[in-house]
């Protein structure tokens, strides 16, 4: 067969749609645009301690919700895998079902939750105490990740444990391994890769958001996803908004890199 | 003691993940704007949302968009799946093949800046074209990692067989190679048109003034504070992609059977 006619096009396609759009932010992020020479100077403002707090900032939430989605989603996909059959398809498919519900609702309806005059309020009302300010605050930012995100640490975590070779437990159990020990020596290694896979798949998103801090979040120069949309679209100033953006790819290249490597098996896609 | 325990855990997480979709729900329903307090059934909000041009407009813009580009990146992905799949060397289908991953691992912010930049490097007016445009590139990789995996199973002594008793290329494609991949194309389109349907990051930023789709929309309502038809056009959203990835599952589900 010679197809080899539409070869070119889709190259042509990607080169458009794929490498030159990215090419134009590292140009907007190295070059300046007055004179169209070389500079650092987007890549040095970004380091100034203003930035860095806020990138430091983002890190942390992100790093902090994905720690939580692994102490509280390990357990479930352990509880998962344990099931009887008829039981687990079905926990399977209701830890599915959120992630397939748009984030900003996902995200709105916790707006709705947490306000002043929510159900969450209302029920501090009825234990007689003041209203609460939880809406606003770092806590519901983390909240908002760690409720948006849980599912894609408990899914691959639970993908590994199934694919495990279920007679390694049972050997360690005849050498007269304790559950816990079992569990310390045998399983909870072996589920490593799928943890790796939840944690690249939770603090990926968490750390780029832009929505969930500036909806459940105070201030405005909340995390860099936020600073770098108000580059882009308020300021106007895209050399910034680029470097901003360059130091995010890098960053996520490089927890990647330090996350894929024990990642040969996880992961996946999920519907 | 060991089983009571695991099902309360169990029960907690699907509360944790069910019980704000549950009150956004409930709550679409309530004749009070309050959101702690139930005052009676109604449907006004419902009524306020199909009256309302806004939202209306939003919806037809997210529909227009998603059907459009759904079907564009359809052909497209398809036909690069084709060239992927037939005429490339190893090393080139390596690099394509990285390359067509990137804006699948790329933050959506990323590539919704990477792409408002091009439309404005190139004079495009940001609108309803560089929306639609934005949203069938994005589609393009999603559409050509469904149909891929089709032409890989596909057995190509078939089409040859085909060839073999007298069929011309064009006749023994449409007969055998297409109704063989159809289920893969059917499956990354329907993908391609809830991804449309669901996208906020980089419409917002592909997006010019006025044009909205209704993930804009919500995003800004939200932005200045909670509304019951907020909730009404949650529940709604929600109910559509809900039904539209169960009909993608079933499809995958299917198509894994017969394998």
């Amino acid at each position: 067969m010679e197809r080899r006619w539409l070869f070119y096009p889709y190259q042509l396609w990607m080169l458009m749609f794929t490498v030159v759009p990215l090419a134009l932010i590292f140009f907007f992020a190295f070059a300046d645009t007055s004179t169209y020479t070389f500079t650092l100077d987007n890549i040095r403002r970004a380091a100034e301690p203003v930035y860095l707090r806020v990138l430091w900032r983002s890190v942390w939430l992100a790093a902090v919700s994905t720690l939580v989605c692994f102490l509280i989603g390990y357990p479930m996909a352990m509880i998962l895998v344990t099931s009887r059959v008829k039981y687990r398809n079905m926990m399977v498919v209701l830890t599915i079902i959120p992630m397939w519900m748009n984030f900003l609702l996902r995200t709105y309806a916790w707006m709705t939750l947490l306000e002043k005059n929510g159900l969450f309020n209302a029920v501090v009302k009825l234990l007689g105490a003041g209203p609460v300010q939880f809406l606003y605050t770092d806590g519901a930012v983390l909240l908002g990740m760690v409720y948006n995100f849980l599912p894609f640490m408990i899914l691959p975590i639970y993908s590994v444990l199934m694919k495990m070779d279920k007679s390694l437990v049972e050997a360690a159990q005849d050498l007269g391994a304790d559950a816990f020990t079992t569990f310390r020596r045998v399983t909870f290694p072996l589920s490593l890769p799928g943890v790796y896979a939840g944690m690249l798949m939770v603090f990926m998103p968490a750390v780029t958001t832009f929505v969930i801090s500036r909806l459940l979040g105070g201030g405005q120069f909340m995390l860099i996803g936020n600073v770098i949309e108000q580059q882009f679209l308020a300021i106007g100033n895209w050399g910034f908004g680029s470097a901003l953006s360059v130091l995010m790819m890098v960053l996520i290249m490089i927890s990647m890199m330090f996350l894929s490597r024990y990642n040969k098996t996880g992961g996946g896609m999920y519907l | 003691m060991m089983r009571f325990l695991r099902r309360s855990y169990a029960a907690i997480i699907f509360g944790f993940l069910y019980l704000p979709i549950f009150v956004l729900i409930i709550f679409s329903f309530n004749s009070s704007k309050s959101r702690a307090v139930w005052e009676g059934f109604t449907l006004r909000w419902y009524g306020e949302l199909f009256e309302s041009s806004s939202i209306l407009g939003a919806l037809n813009n997210t529909l227009t968009v998603a059907v459009i580009s759904a079907i564009c990146a359809t052909i497209i992905g398809t036909l690069a799946a084709f060239a992927i799949h037939k005429d490339m060397r190893p090393i080139e289908k390596k690099i394509v093949m990285n390359l067509t991953y990137l804006p699948v691992l790329n933050p959506d912010i990323v590539t919704g800046i990477s792409l408002m930049l091009l439309f404005i490097f190139v004079k495009m007016n940001l609108g309803i074209g560089t929306l639609l445009l934005a949203h069938t590139i994005f589609n393009v990789p999603y559409v050509i990692l469904t149909v891929l995996p089709k032409l890989r199973q596909f057995d190509n002594s078939l089409y040859e067989a085909a060839l073999d008793l007298g069929a011309s290329p064009s006749y023994a494609f449409r007969r055998i190679v297409f109704p063989e991949i159809l289920p893969g194309i059917i499956t990354g389109m329907l993908f391609a048109f809830t991804l449309s349907i669901d996208d906020f990051v980089i419409s917002f930023f592909t997006t010019g003034s006025g044009v909205n789709n209704l993930s804009i929309l919500i995003y800004s309502m939200a932005r200045r504070g909670i509304h019951p038809t907020i909730n009404a056009l949650s529940t709604i959203m929600f109910l559509t992609v809900l039904v539209l990835l169960l009909l993608v599952n079933r499809r995958v589900a299917e198509g894994k059977k017969k394998k």
